[in-house]
């Protein structure tokens, strides 16, 4: 039976780990804001566009401006 | 049929629409921005949301300052050669369209290298490389009509540590109880089993060395709390809490020396756990509200000053001394005090006395800081450094220094008051009489006593109640700063009011005409003021909805007098009273334009202030449980208006200054009156500040609101009364929830007297009461707030 102290220290090993993961997601900042990233989650990867053409023209603020 | 503008979502009527694309347009600002995403592969912007942008507004003059190069690189939060970090604070991040557009910003300019935005806090922060300049980068998301606001209070604002400490002692808590529980398993249902016998000690000194983190770490604020209200001598809930935890700690050691049985490891994890969460449900914050504003959340980072040389350059404000000469430009707010060289000027101080008229200034006249310019540019000569200027001395005043927390007690507090002194009798009590049977029983039955009474629930009503009642108000558009203030809403018995934007609206105002206009007159000023920005002629043209803007074949604006236009062959003039040359009605203190067509005085419109809807429903009913009083810092003129309007019983102050409006208050206190200050400007900053409760309204909470302990939305002002019942209707339901809880005591209780609290009885009835409050003061809170419905 003596393999239960083999078993509990897995078992508590498991526990500290999520501890540990839980105090680095805090330290992270994941706790800070707990609503923006479930918005950017459903945003697609690539950018759709109804045009055609694939490479993004690069303007300048002043492009915008001068309109 | 108005349609609205499909980038901005402004409704235009089919006249005015410009169409592109097969789609309506307000004006070309936003005609361009659409143009722009779809250029560029942006246009699933509109995919999210409908008509998410905002009219662009032009960046190139207000941001001048970010060209200085010292004032950048105090704004940036991190900078080196191969790249800057900044973090832009943009009020306008409203919904999903938002975060994606500036989450893709790297798609406008390849300069930027990624940008992330939190929403709650309606900040973006950017990563850019240096060649691309702070000042480019702000014109590009303001030309996108995302326009950041960059005052004074941001430069050197260091990004403030936030404190996770909570967040780390409740995983540590968790970690703790739910191990212990697992762990306990075998104990609560007594097995038997010859194996579990033998590994008995093994599993207690495990959940001794498992509980030493939650009673080390978790539940340390309790003992530091318990430990300054000793030393200070003052009774609160926290003794109780911090004598409970470590009498179980205590206890459980010596039942595990004993061999009596597990202890209360897991009860004791448990109402650590518990009551750590009581505390985070309570720390409701409203990240994109700041209550905490004062003049330099107002004040522009920088101004033009003149040097010797005639040259002009841009300099931080707080690097102005006296005898400089600095340039105010049109629209611009006056940082310092100083002496007006220029010939005349138009000032509006409304921001800081509430008075909406402007003000003249001649040359050589003394200027204070606050206003706000409208005119041709002009030059000051600076006699104050920004500290000391006759605004910024409003801050020095005590209220603005003493911590308004510390002056009141909780409604814990006083409960606590009665109820420690009782626990520690009663345990005392029961240890002597104990003592008397057999020393080891009189230990077990103190402890017991100790565990059993100690106030969980009751320590968790207050946080649960006030939490969701924050919560609740929140959503109904007051947001308060923190859960203390609830209570003191409840105890306010004295309304103070301020007049200019608090009760009377600044969006909309009752225009009145003055002679008579054709058709085409009609037509010809709508297009004068179509195309003009002034806030003036904005509300003419909203008047004038049904017509056409024309194209004007002249149009000159004179910024601080009126607009000079020519429709077809008509010449307008449109303006002050002063300017045009009509005669100046002095019995009036409304504001005016006046109308001349070719050469020829036709009339004016006046603008009358219109009072908040509902407001003397509201006031009528408010006037039956509190005292009102109005103080303004406007001219007596209203007051018959209001006097016919409002309740007998309301009180009237005018010409008040803000520092007068602060001593008011504090008379009021002195009488002892709980006050609620509500106001809406910087003039009232102080009155908020030394009230009880003060409420900033705001007709747009991202946008301005000085220091304040809530923010109530100006289209909810109507509905104040049903908040202050509200409020006093939490206050009874953390009653009730105490008396359930001391129930809860009572029967813990005579357990722990006769001697008989098994750990299992202790495990059963913590949780079990700590349910049933939760559940309590949730499903009241929200039987109460029958105001939603409404």
């Amino acid at each position: 039976m003596s393999v239960i102290y083999l078993l509990i220290s897995i078992s508590l090993i498991i526990a500290l780990l999520f501890l540990y993961a839980f105090f680095k997601a805090v330290k992270n900042g994941q706790f800070d804001d707990d609503y923006t990233p479930s918005v950017r989650v459903l945003f697609d990867d690539s950018v759709t566009d109804s045009k055609t053409e694939t490479s993004p023209t690069v303007v300048s603020p002043k492009t915008i401006q001068n309109d | 049929m108005n349609a609205p503008c499909y980038h901005c979502g402004t409704l235009v009527s089919p006249q005015n629409t410009l169409q592109f694309d097969k789609r309506a347009f307000c004006c070309v600002g936003c005609k361009t921005i659409y143009q722009f995403f779809t250029d560029n592969h942006l246009s699933d912007y509109y995919r999210f949301d409908a008509n998410p942008g905002a009219k662009p507004s032009d960046a190139s003059i207000k941001y001048a300052f970010l060209k200085d190069q010292a004032i950048v690189s105090s704004l940036l939060e991190f900078q080196n050669e191969e790249t800057s970090i900044i973090t832009l604070h943009i009020p306008h991040i409203h919904c999903s369209s938002c975060i994606w557009i500036l989450e893709h910003l790297h798609k406008i300019s390849p300069a930027i290298l990624r940008s992330q935005v939190n929403f709650l806090k309606k900040t973006v922060r950017i990563v850019f490389q240096p060649k691309l300049s702070l000042f480019e980068l702000v014109q590009i998301i303001s030309n996108i009509g995302y326009e950041p606001r960059i005052s004074l209070e941001h430069v050197d604002a260091k990004e403030k540590p936030v404190d996770r400490n909570l967040l780390y002692r409740i995983g540590v808590a968790f970690f703790s109880f739910g191990n212990i529980m697992l762990l306990s398993f075998p104990e609560y249902f007594e097995v038997g089993e010859f194996w579990l016998e033998q590994y008995k000690s093994f599993f207690r000194w495990l959940m001794l060395g498992l509980s030493l983190p939650a009673f080390l770490y978790a539940a340390f604020p309790y003992y530091e709390s318990a430990f300054y209200a000793i030393r200070s001598k003052r009774l609160n809930m926290d003794i109780p809490i911090a004598l409970g935890i470590v009498a179980m700690f205590v206890r459980s050691i010596v039942d595990m020396y004993l061999d009596h049985g597990a202890g209360f490891f897991d009860s004791m994890c448990g109402l650590i756990f518990f009551m750590l969460l009581g505390k985070l449900f309570q720390q409701k914050t409203y990240e994109f509200l700041s209550f905490e504003r004062d003049y330099k959340s107002y004040f522009p980072i920088a101004v033009t000053r003149v040097n010797d040389d005639g040259g002009e350059a841009v300099v931080a404000v707080y690097d102005i001394n006296p005898n400089d000469i600095i340039l105010i430009r049109n629209e611009e707010l006056i940082p310092v005090d100083g002496i007006l060289l220029s010939a005349t000027a138009k000032l509006d101080y409304s921001f800081v006395t509430g008075e909406q008229k402007p003000v003249y200034k001649q040359s050589g006249d003394k200027l204070y800081a606050g206003g706000k310019f409208y005119g041709a540019t002009v030059k000051l000569r600076v006699s104050q450094r920004i500290s000391n200027s006759y605004l910024t001395q409003l801050w020095a005043n005590e209220a603005f220094t003493k911590n308004k927390r510390a002056a009141y007690s909780t409604i814990t507090d006083r409960i606590s008051r009665y109820f420690t002194p009782a626990l520690l009798g009663l345990a005392a009590i029961s240890f002597i009489f104990w003592s008397f049977t057999s020393l080891q029983m009189a230990f077990q039955v103190l402890t017991a006593v100790l565990i059993v009474a100690c106030p969980c629930a009751l320590a968790l009503t207050a946080p649960f109640t006030l939490g969701n009642v924050l919560r609740i108000l929140g959503s109904q558009k007051l947001y308060l700063k923190n859960a203390a203030v609830i209570e003191q809403l409840a105890a306010v018995n004295t309304l103070v009011f301020d007049k200019t934007g608090t009760l009377t609206t600044t969006s909309s105002s009752a225009l009145s005409w003055k002679g008579s206009f054709t058709e085409d007159e009609l037509v010809a000023i709508k297009s004068a003021v179509y195309a003009s920005n002034h806030p003036l002629s904005r509300l003419i043209s909203n008047e004038l909805l049904g017509l056409k803007a024309e194209d004007l074949s002249d149009f000159k604006e004179f910024p601080g007098k009126g607009i000079e236009a020519k429709h077809g062959n008509t010449n307008m003039r449109l303006g002050s009273a002063t300017w045009i040359g009509a005669a100046v009605d002095t019995t009036t203190h409304a504001t005016a334009v006046h109308i001349e067509i070719d050469g020829i005085y036709k009339g004016s419109i006046t603008f009358s202030t219109l009072y908040r809807k509902h407001l003397p429903e509201l006031f009528h009913k408010l006037a039956n449980d509190y005292q009102i009083v109005v103080l303004s810092g406007d001219n007596s003129s209203e007051k018959a208006t209001l006097a016919s309007i409002l309740p007998a019983s309301v009180s009237y102050h005018f010409n008040q200054k803000p520092e007068q409006k602060l001593n008011f208050i504090k008379k009021l206190q002195d009488e002892g009156k709980t006050v609620l200050m509500m106001g809406d400007g910087l003039n009232d900053a102080g009155a908020l500040m030394q009230s009880n409760v003060g409420l900033a309204l705001a007709e747009d909470v991202n946008v301005f609101s000085p220091a304040c302990d809530g923010i109530i939305d100006a289209t909810v002002f109507e509905k104040l009364q049903a908040y202050l019942k509200y409020s006093k209707n939490a206050m009874r339901i953390i009653y009730g929830s105490f008396t359930i809880s001391v129930l809860y005591n009572i029967v813990g209780l005579s357990f722990a007297l006769s001697g008989t609290l098994s750990p299992l009885v202790a495990a059963i009835i913590m949780p079990l009461s700590t349910v049933t409050i939760i559940s309590f003061v949730t499903i009241m809170s929200n039987v109460f707030a029958r105001f939603k419905s409404k």
